[in-house]
């Protein structure tokens, strides 16, 4: 029986996706059967993407179905590669489209990390605006968001995303498997300007230098930030040492569904549950000197809740929550940011320490008190966090002194 | 096929329309029409019965009693949206008296008017003149219509009445309550809508006039949205539509997070561009994406305690709810989208019902449409020179109704929030595909890419100047639309045979619509 491989998704409901079956032959070149919504605009573009990726794979002579619901060139390029593949396991070979210059900005490992938008790694329309909803971070997902039968096909759509899409400045996450699975899907991602990679349901900080030592092999020297997330009894137990496992770590995350599985107990929305594993990934991550990252805030249609819920976060010293849903990226920062009151508070502060500055005096006060250093630290914050979320100008303190 | 001429925007348009000259489009605002209004014949009392009872048996009765023969046209309206099934009743019983070569003329079609192919196909219809979509659009663009169909916008549609250009002959007006006189309502009843304000030309200036109703009462129907005194006859059917299917299908808000990202920057630029401010005034269309609009709006103007004048509906729950906070003073309807609507129209004197003739008629006194402050529409492809298609999609194919699209250019600012690209198919292209709307009447387009403001409209550029938004280029915004979906996209292959022509709301031709190859 001749070799035969079929990715991606059909029917009706199937939209910017497409489904491609390769049947591997022994002559007669290639033979494509295109349908397509889009057949009299692209018709002719999908048939040379096909050919020329054939090429790549070094497929000579198969019979191509395509049933096209307006894919995107780079979702085209991913199903044929992932087709090509289920029929020819040992095909070793990449269909690489051209790296779009959209997706060669860099991270800053103090940058904001206040929301991360997950994408389910196999549903290519989500990625392409998600960019647009603005949030400091977006994360392919390659484990718990794809089907255990479709982790082939994750890697190699993340892949091209990662080379395609235009996140528009969000940090590029993805969110790697467990154990050597997710060992595995680094060699899919290293080399494609990955800044940051999720590992899930760490337990132990080997889990952490496994992940870092293979991306040291795979990414030609350029440093991959890592965020390792907590998701269990254990995990929460040895929260400082996961965080100060390894110099590339710049943030820790909890992620309370399987945690509170894992104690035995439901998640509620008050949390009382969860708090003292919060609390020790949130000093964990601070002992090490890391971002603590709040969970996702689960139910999408609660703004309310998910505001209320950012601000119990913040309170406890998070400074990031996980999104599923793009309108919840604009309720984050907004809880996030420091309120109006707070900003105030700390730029007298801030004032007071510059004029003690300009004027030599070791001691920062303001009225009758006396200001701490820590709080003159924190003041700092919150003003730079300010400035940086557009709620206060750069040039404040001119019109602080002209005002 | 007649000969075809370049007109003001540049579109080959055919000089001849079934037989019948037709004016090319000569720019906005550029034709003016002579001569005096089309009327229809006297009638006097003595030949109508005194007691006002106008009821005759059935549709064939009261088509026989019209005068139906062969090539007569036959107006109906699409108050009840999917769920008429008056005009197909209507041509049922004209196919049974064996007439033929009808010109059918409704105010839009729908998918439910599927079984008028088979009466096309027997020739019982001669050809469509209104708005197809579905089915009906589909057959007409592959070339099997025996005319040409004419696509107006629901102003135009008054306009050509009016102005004598389609003349009627025979008027069915689908009445959710009626009295035996023929005065009618469509505010009450079991498949009530709202108001039949579509069909208040065909009841002025049609020969012959039978209202068809499933909610007899006893004169006088209060309120009369159609006088009785312009109708012919009376026909009492079992039911005029299916009520689930007359709320439009449209009037859900999106839960697409990229479409709500559209609606929010189209509040956010009328914000910005000084539109939203006490006294002011907005239309947006149904669909999830002008809905939302409307959301934003809304609480933004709770926020600050503005309050609009009037509101032009398409009425829905969200604009009831605004009128009964008091957010406005006043909705005035064209159509009613929800039940909602069509209850506040029935009880609130402030919920206003409108017609063609005051909201949209170009030959007319003026008209409501260019009183507005701000108008949120729809589009299917928009151009690098700011012109619009609303009627057929890239690939050549009728899908959509005008409606009020083309009437509404006319206000102050006309916004179209669009997505950039519907799966691979740019939205944003070099030259639309069918223009329905000259470029120097829209304003700005509002994308999840960026807005991009009309070059004519330095008085929106120098407003919004400055703020946070995302005001882009027209050619940087297609260019980056063109990256993501893999070049420009390839013209539709359409065929030499002219489909349907395209009326502006003067009544001359802005575009046709070719056929497409299958």
């Amino acid at each position: 029986m001749a070799a035969r491989g079929e990715a991606g998704d059909r029917g009706p409901k199937v939209r910017s996706d497409c489904w491609i079956a390769v049947e591997i032959l022994d002559e007669g070149g290639l033979e494509i059967a295109l349908t397509s919504k889009v057949a009299g605009l692209y018709g002719d573009s999908i048939r040379e993407l096909l050919t020329d990726g054939c090429a790549e794979l070094g497929i000579e002579h198969a019979r191509i179905e395509v049933e096209d619901q307006g894919a995107l060139p780079f979702v085209l390029a991913a199903r044929l590669e992932t087709a090509v593949k289920r029929a020819l396991p040992d095909c070793s070979e990449e269909f690489l489209l051209p790296v779009s210059d959209k997706c060669t900005y860099g991270t800053d490992r103090e940058r904001l990390r206040r929301s991360r938008l997950y994408l389910p790694g196999t549903q290519p329309k989500l990625f392409v605006n998600a960019g647009l909803h603005q949030p400091d971070g977006v994360i392919l997902d390659l484990e718990d968001a794809v089907a255990p039968s479709e982790k082939d096909a994750a890697c190699v759509m993340v892949r091209n995303a990662l080379r395609a899409v235009d996140f528009c400045g969000a940090e590029r996450m993805v969110r790697i498997n467990q154990g050597d699975m997710g060992l595995g899907d680094l060699a899919w991602i290293a080399a494609h300007n990955v800044h940051v990679v999720l590992i899930p349901k760490v337990e132990n900080p080997d889990q952490v230098l496994d992940v870092a030592e293979t991306l040291a092999e795979l990414s030609g020297g350029r440093e991959i930030l890592l965020m390792p997330i907590i998701e269990s009894a254990l995990g929460a137990w040895k929260a400082y040492e996961i965080a100060a496992s390894h110099p590339s770590v710049v943030a820790l995350a909890i992620g309370l569904e399987d945690y509170t599985a894992d104690i035995g107990t439901q998640r509620t929305l008050e949390g009382t549950e969860s708090f003292w594993a919060r609390s020790q990934v949130l000093n964990g991550a601070r002992a090490a000197g890391v971002q603590p990252i709040d969970t996702v805030f689960s139910d999408v249609t609660d703004m309310d809740g998910l505001r209320d819920s950012v601000i119990e976060a913040k309170g406890m010293g998070y400074v990031g929550k996980g999104c599923i849903h793009p309108r919840q990226i604009p309720v984050v920062h907004e809880a996030m940011a420091p309120t109006d009151a707070e900003i105030d508070r700390a730029k007298k502060i801030v004032v007071a320490f510059d004029e003690a500055q300009a004027k030599g005096l070791g001691v920062v006060s303001l009225g009758s008190k006396m200001i701490d250093a820590p709080v003159v630290k924190r003041a700092l914050t919150t003003v730079d966090t300010a400035v940086l979320v557009g709620k206060l100008a750069g040039n404040w303190r001119d019109e602080e002194v002209s005002g | 096929m007649s000969n075809l001429i370049k007109n003001a925007v540049g579109r080959l348009v055919p000089t001849e329309i079934n037989g019948e000259k037709a004016i090319p489009f000569q720019g906005v605002g550029k034709y003016r029409p002579e001569g005096r209004k089309a009327a229809p014949p006297i009638r006097t009392s003595a030949d109508y019965p005194a007691d006002g009872d106008k009821i005759v048996a059935d549709m064939k009765t009261a088509l026989k009693n019209a005068g139906l023969r062969d090539g007569m046209t036959i107006s109906t309206h699409h108050h009840l949206r999917n769920g008429d099934q008056v005009a197909n009743a209507v041509f049922a019983a004209a196919a049974e008296l064996g007439v033929k070569d009808l010109r059918w003329f409704p105010s839009a079609s729908f998918p439910v008017h599927e079984p008028q192919i088979e009466l096309l196909e027997s020739g019982v219809i001669h050809h469509i003149e209104g708005s197809m979509n579905g089915p009906l659009g589909n057959y007409c663009s592959t070339g099997k219509m025996r005319g040409m169909a004419v696509l107006r916008s629901h102003g135009g549609r008054y306009q050509a009445v009016q102005d004598g250009e389609v003349h009627i002959d025979i008027a069915v007006i689908a009445a959710p309550t009626a009295d035996p006189f023929g005065n009618a309502t469509g505010d009450r009843g079991p498949t009530a809508c709202g108001l039949l304000g579509f069909a208040l030309a065909d009841s002025e200036y049609a020969d012959h006039v039978i209202a068809v109703t499933d909610n007899l009462v006893p004169f006088p129907c209060i309120p009369w949205q159609i006088q009785g005194n312009n109708v012919d006859q009376v026909v009492v059917m079992d039911s005029i539509g299916d009520a689930s299917k007359i709320v439009s299908g449209t009037t859900q808000i999106t839960k697409s997070p990229d479409r709500l990202l559209i609606a929010e920057l189209t509040a956010r630029f009328c914000d910005e561009a000084g539109i939203v401010r006490d006294g002011f005034s907005f239309q947006a269309g149904a669909g999830g994406t002008a809905l939302s609009f409307a959301i934003f709006l809304r609480d933004m103007m709770r926020e600050r305690n503005i309050k609009a004048r009037f509101v032009r509906g398409g009425s829905n729950q969200y604009l009831v709810d605004m009128l009964e906070e008091g957010l406005t003073d006043y909705i005035l309807d064209g159509q009613t989208f929800d039940l909602e609507g069509v209850r506040s129209m029935r009880e609130n004197p402030g919920h206003q019902n409108t017609s063609p003739f005051t909201s949209y008629n170009w030959h007319g006194k003026g008209n409501f449409a260019s009183m507005l402050d701000v108008v949120v529409l729809g589009a299917t492809e928009v151009d690098v020179n700011f012109n619009a298609n609303v009627v057929t999609h890239s690939d050549g194919r009728l899908l959509h109704g005008i409606g009020g699209w083309m009437n509404c250019l006319a206000s102050k600012c006309t916004i179209l929030p669009i997505p950039a690209f519907r799966d691979r198919i740019p939205v944003l292209v070099d030259e639309v595909t069918t223009l329905c709307g000259p470029g120097e009447l829209i304003d700005v387009i509002v994308t999840e890419r960026g807005i991009t403001i009309n070059p004519l409209r330095q008085d929106l550029l120098a407003k919004v100047q400055g703020s946070s938004l995302p005001i882009v280029d027209i050619h940087d915004l297609k260019a980056e639309i063109e990256g993501i979906c893999g070049g420009a996209p390839a013209k539709p292959d359409l065929g030499e045979k002219v489909v349907a022509a395209i009326k502006w709301v003067d009544g001359t031709v802005i575009d046709c619509v070719r056929e497409v190859k299958v």
